[in-house]
């Protein structure tokens, strides 16, 4: 396992031109984030915390300013290199799951293998998808459509799907968003635990007992960062879990 | 790149919109299976009229007298009896490659043979003739050059012509009365259909030029020359001999027309499989539009699916497709769909015109070429209308496709 800093940006600006008016959504952000780290990025909307997320997800290159992934320069690469980047060493989460419909969890789980340097066969591509979905605890439900899955489990699939290259970082985009407060907390439980195997997992999130899960908060402020701090109370999932099952089982 | 993935990929988005896929092919299928039947129509009627054309001899050149205008007036072919048997025995004599001639006068009368009568048409020939045309007989013998040189009355006649006087009686060595005159059938000759004009060329009693001339048709001149040529490379050459053999003969001064006219049978196949030609462009250019319109159809479908698909399209560059692995799923996505309809159509279309062939009994002629012809060029479509969608998606923004609702 390498240590040290896995995202690192320097002095990072994104200015839109949309009309005559520039709008600077990003002025002057400098972040280093461990690896191992689980961060969540927070902010009102138009704080800027979306634009940084998908600089940080290769989606989006910065006005100016470095960005340095994995100890390479990021920043002035073109649309295919970003591409084989986010495929290579990024994992992501949405909001609304974005898994094709009409299409197996394991197919679904398989789509970024399809996109990689290496070409697998289709065991070693179904066997990889296994693996991963059996992690996130859908084992049995492999041939499961979206529309078969609850929205819990289709986010499981999700996970499973920004796992299954072996990320250096996990970027979630409000993962909870579309999800009841029980399933939010099973969500949160499973990026514990990957955290726990030092996966790296960035969240975005605009929840505050949400960003509690995570080890440390990053408040963004009209493209500034406003506050970094470590969780001191931290959300075990868990625990949390535990004390939500009653009610359940009352109802 | 990793082509087989993106293969794979396609398929399996084909797979998830079966219903819409198929009707999408649809439309390539009808296409498809219109080209290939309406051109197997156009090219089993071309067929059909060459076929007719060969039945008249191999390299043949047909002099016919007349289209003066020595006089100013222009009669036509065969109408100024400007051919003598003597032009005949020149060509046969002086111009290079010639293999037979057949002196030709035609002539049309009232036949007659016990109480059965039938108007038919009396051709005169050289003993050569059916050699020229090909025409072999059913039964019975030809007439001899014998019987050309002393205008014997003999005489051999088609099946229609044997049908309609004899029945179902055998006419060889029966007499056959024409003008009076009796002639003895020595020969029935195999039937040929109708031509190309629609003429019953069975409907027929064929005699020697001598005894035609002398005892049925009366006048000195012939109405054409049917000369063969030897060598097929050698008929344009002959021809020109022929021409200016003629020219000398008749004493046409340069700068006057001829009072012949030469045609090769090349030159009438032409004409005559030039209507058909214009009739299989004419409904193959239809079939075509039909296959140009369900290439709109894919084009429309593909659009349709990259808007819908906006938020796939995003979530698989977020994943890392490149946008060449975008363009080629779409393109593979349309052109799968136009090929393997083209497969489709190319059965419906052969099935189609069996079913002409042997419910409407028209001529269905279907050609390797055209089937080929056919799938390439729905291949071809499929390219054409997919790519400007299957580019539209490559070149989504990743952010904006994520965000697309």
């Amino acid at each position: 396992m390498k240590n040290g800093e896995v995202v690192k940006l320097i002095d990072v600006y994104k200015t839109y031109h949309t009309g005559d008016v520039d709008v600077h959504a990003v002025r002057g952000v400098s972040l280093e984030i461990q690896r191992g780290e689980f961060v969540a990025l927070m902010g009102a909307s138009g704080s800027g915390k979306s634009t940084l997320m998908n600089i940080v997800g290769c989606l989006d290159r910065p006005t100016s300013g470095r960005y340095v992934l994995d100890d390479a320069d990021v920043s002035a690469l073109d649309r295919d290199q970003l591409a084989d980047i986010r495929n290579h060493k990024l994992g992501f989460v949405f909001q609304s799951f974005n898994l094709l419909p009409r299409t197996s969890a394991r197919e679904n789980v398989e789509l970024p293998l399809l996109y990689g340097a290496h070409r697998l066969t289709n065991a070693q591509l179904r066997e990889k998808a296994d693996a991963v979905l059996a992690s996130v605890g859908l084992a049995g439900r492999e041939d499961h459509h979206p529309s078969q899955l609850s929205g819990g489990q289709q986010q499981r699939v999700a996970i499973a799907r920004a796992l299954v290259n072996d990320p250096e970082v996990v970027l979630a985009d409000e993962p909870t968003g579309n999800l009841d407060s029980r399933t939010s907390v099973e969500i949160m439980g499973i990026f514990q635990q990957l955290n726990e195997r030092d996966i790296t997992i960035i969240m975005v999130t605009h929840e505050q007992d949400i960003a509690a899960y995570a080890r440390r908060n990053v408040v963004m402020r009209d493209g500034r960062i406003l506050k970094d701090f470590n969780v001191t109370q931290r959300f075990d999932a868990t625990a949390e879990l535990g004390k939500i099952a009653p009610i359940d089982s009352e109802l | 790149m990793k082509v087989g993935s993106t293969l794979n990929i396609a398929l399996r988005a084909l797979r998830r919109n079966k219903m819409r896929s198929v009707l999408t092919a649809l439309g390539i299928i009808i296409g498809v299976a219109a080209v290939i039947a309406m051109v197997g129509i156009g090219n089993g009627a071309k067929a059909q009229v060459e076929a007719q054309i060969a039945s008249l001899g191999q390299n043949v050149i047909l002099i016919f007298s007349g289209s003066t205008t020595s006089s100013g007036i222009r009669t036509g072919w065969g109408g100024a009896g400007t051919l003598k048997i003597e032009d005949a025995e020149a060509i046969r004599r002086e111009v290079p490659g010639v293999a037979a001639v057949s002196e030709e006068v035609v002539s049309t009368t009232q036949v007659a043979a016990g109480n059965q009568n039938w108007f038919t048409r009396i051709y005169g020939e050289s003993a050569d003739y059916l050699d020229i045309r090909q025409w072999p007989l059913s039964d019975g013998a030809p007439f001899t050059a014998q019987d050309v040189r002393s205008a014997n009355k003999v005489c051999i006649i088609g099946r229609t012509t044997a049908s309609q006087i004899y029945g179902n009686d055998d006419p060889v060595g029966q007499i056959l009365r024409i003008k009076n005159v009796p002639f003895t059938v020595t020969g029935i000759l195999t039937p040929k259909g109708l031509s190309t004009q629609g003429v019953d060329q069975d409907d027929v009693v064929i005699m020697p030029f001598t005894s035609a001339m002398k005892r049925v048709v009366g006048g000195t001149t012939l109405r054409n020359i049917n000369v063969q040529i030897g060598d097929g490379r050698q008929i344009a050459a002959a021809q020109q001999q022929i021409i200016s053999l003629l020219r000398q003969r008749h004493n046409i001064r340069a700068g006057r027309d001829d009072d012949f006219t030469v045609r090769n049978q090349q030159e009438i196949a032409d004409a005559a499989t030039a209507t058909t030609a214009v009739m299989t462009v004419l409904l193959g250019s239809i079939a075509g539009v039909s296959l140009v319109v369900g290439g709109i159809g894919i084009m429309n479908i593909m659009l349709v699916s990259v808007t819908e698909r906006t938020r796939e399209i995003g979530t698989r560059m977020a994943m890392g497709a490149h946008g060449s692995d975008i363009l080629m799923q779409f393109l593979i996505e349309a052109v799968t769909l136009s090929s393997v309809g083209g497969v489709i159509g190319i059965v419906f279309g052969i099935g189609a015109s069996q079913i002409l062939s042997s419910y409407a009994h028209w001529p269905t002629l279907i050609s390797l070429s055209s089937i080929i012809v056919a799938f390439m060029f729905s291949a071809a479509v499929g390219i054409f209308f997919g790519f400007y969608p299957a580019r539209k998606a490559a070149a989504l923004d990743p952010i904006e496709a994520l965000r697309y609702e």
